[in-house]
């Protein structure tokens, strides 16, 4: 177990090294004046300058890239030069909206796609097992932005149930879930479908196996065997999946966030895009992809922990 | 002679059949296949089916809700939606074909020299691949997009960049089962240099599956590239895309509901359209497939 805790971590750890490498060799691929690409059309010459004795554009790419690493792993991620604040400040201000949102996208999906599948795999070729198999299929295929557009647009705008834009009142928790409630269920309602089609298929496996028998051979109340052993094992293959997860979630929490105008840093990027603040943009895409790589690599550990044969797969 | 001969028809005949019967008892396989009919139908003959030209303004008809002359209204410049909607099929249908054949061949090729290479080249692309999934799609394309500026060009660089590893992962994965199998040890006995195994006896193998998950991959390219576009980084206005109708619809969520629904349906029907299809076609042709996806 420690030898493939060790190798996982340094897998990560070498994905994020690269992925910096990339990010940062991006600039430098692109034809033109790295410093006017970074800063886009609203900077002055005395920007441009002082990034690139920032930068240091004169030395080799390799030592570029590696100092920019290194600066990376101290935690400074260059500094925001149309407010002078550091780029990484500034990303962690947006972060926890952006978590708690996908947060609460991913639970609601839980609550309800893992009882549905236990249902849909103990009643299998029941009504309620087909209609969740179609909505299951059906809601994977639908973007979740069109599904944040038609939430915004029948209960907020048409029959206004549910605010609008933004993320609620600092301090009033009441007002601060209504705003939470559209966009969570935007990007968690694809999750719902994934999520029950993944227990139940999982589910249905194993229902077959042998100790499932042997524990039905003892007697043992089928209330028992399902949640107490059987839901154990089938829960497995919905971690290793919920890692991934977060990476499509981030994504999606672009959309829901710049739909219904919430804080976050899907907007963070987006408005970054729209002023061509490279800067901003690499340290939100580093930040998210760190997180997603620290999420799948918990979900890789959790699941060698519960399954010892999975340790062997690296 | 010709017994053999009418029996080979016969069998082709009948496994086609069997392949029909199958598709038949499946209604919703049935209903994805007339959507993409729909769909790839309207995109080809697009220019004739549309009414109006899909960017001549006509302000003075600007946010008409669905009338006889404009079955799906007009947006907030008077510009007919309906065909509007029915030549942005076309754009997402030219974007999903042409990012995802590149794609693919490139993804084909890296993954067949991962699985059949040595431990070290197989060890660095897969990093490599892994690297690149490890970016989430959306805001990796952002951060492209920033770089080189929003075009059709871009979607489709962007498609290209994050599907090659998810096929390199595939290909390497089926080329790595089929390394030590007898028939390319025999070829490998015989002298068979690698371009030869790899392109005549591992790809015929391989590319069969592949083309089905590819076909199944339309779906998320499409909404990449109406995601793109509604964020108002994909196709230039005044082009007409799904996603910037629904851009437009957006904007102007408080004057009429007609542009985001007009934007939505087609977007939710092709979707679903190359899902249902591309379940029971998986289905159909590998059971086996489903299990991994």
């Amino acid at each position: 177990m420690w030898i493939y805790l060790a190798k996982r971590t340094s897998l990560a750890v070498v994905i994020v090294i690269i992925a910096i490498s990339l990010l940062y060799s991006m600039i430098l691929m692109v034809p033109g004046d790295p410093t006017a690409v970074i800063l886009g059309p609203r900077s002055t010459p005395e920007m441009r300058d002082a990034l690139r004795a920032d930068m240091g554009l004169d030395r080799p790419a390799i030592v570029q890239v590696g100092s920019f690493i290194l600066k990376v792993f101290q935690g400074d991620m260059g500094t925001d030069v149309f407010t002078n604040r550091p780029v990484s400040q500034i990303v962690f201000e947006q972060l926890p909206y952006t978590m708690i949102l996908i947060f609460a996208g991913i639970s609601w999906a839980i609550v309800l796609g893992i009882p549905l599948g236990c249902y849909s795999a103990l009643n299998r070729n029941s009504f309620i097992d087909k209609l969740t198999g179609i909505f299951s299929v059906g809601t994977i295929a639908i973007p979740a932005f069109v599904i944040a557009l038609y939430g915004l647009l029948l209960f907020a705008v048409q029959l206004q149930w549910l605010p609008a834009i933004g993320a609620g009142e600092e301090g009033d928790l009441v007002d601060q879930i209504k705003h939470l409630i559209l966009p969570a269920f935007a990007i968690g309602l694809g999750w719902v479908g994934y999520l029950s089609r993944l227990v139940r298929a999982s589910m249905l496996e194993v229902l077959g196996e042998n100790h499932i028998r042997t524990a039905r051979a003892f007697g043992l109340p089928e209330k028992l065997i399902v949640f107490r052993y059987a839901l154990k094992l089938a829960i497995l293959p919905t971690v290793a999946l919920m890692g991934v997860g977060v990476g499509y979630l981030l994504s999606s929490s672009v959309f829901a966030e710049i739909v219904f105008a919430r804080p976050g840093i899907g907007k963070l990027i987006y408005e970054s895009v729209l002023t061509r603040n490279y800067p901003i943009i690499m340290g939100s895409v580093l930040i998210t992809t760190i997180i997603f790589v620290l999420c799948t690599m918990m979900a890789d550990i959790i699941n060698a922990i519960l399954d010892p044969r999975m340790r062997e797969n690296l | 002679m010709e017994t053999t001969n009418t029996s080979t028809i016969r069998a082709k005949k009948s496994e086609l059949y069997i392949f029909i019967a199958r598709f038949a008892r499946d209604p919703l396989g049935l209903f994805g296949l007339i959507l993409v009919l729909l769909m790839v139908l309207s995109a080809i003959f697009a220019t004739w089916i549309v009414p109006y030209d899909p960017i001549a303004l006509d302000i003075m008809h600007r946010l008409e809700p669905p009338s006889m002359e404009h079955i799906m209204g007009t947006d907030q410049l008077g510009r007919d939606v309906f065909s509007r909607v029915i030549m942005g099929g076309r754009i997402a249908l030219k974007v999903a074909l042409i990012s995802i054949s590149v794609a693919l061949s490139c993804g084909l090729l890296l993954g067949l020299i991962a699985g059949y290479g040595s431990v070290w080249v197989d060890r660095l692309m897969i990093t490599f691949f892994d690297t690149i999934r490890s970016f989430p799609t959306i805001i990796f394309a952002l951060a492209i997009v920033t770089l080189v500026g929003p075009s059709l060009n871009t979607i489709i660089l962007v498609v290209i960049i994050t599907t090659i590893p998810v096929y390199g992962r595939i290909v390497r994965a089926q080329a790595q089962s089929m390394k030590n199998n007898e028939f390319i040890l025999a070829e490998r006995a015989m002298g068979a240099g690698v371009p030869r195994i790899l392109l005549v006896h591992m790809l015929p193998n391989i590319i069969g599956p592949l083309l089905i998950i590819a076909s199944m991959d339309i779906p998320a390219v499409v909404t990449i590239e109406a995601g793109l576009s509604f964020l108002g980084v994909g196709i230039r206005p005044p082009t007409p895309s799904w996603g910037s109708i629904l851009n437009d619809g957006y904007s102007f969520i408080r004057n009429t509901p007609w542009l985001i629904i007009a934007g939505g349906i087609p977007l939710i029907l092709t979707t679903l359209g190359f899902t249902f299809l591309g379940e029971s076609l998986r289905d159909i042709f590998d059971p086996k497939l489903s299990k991994d996806i």
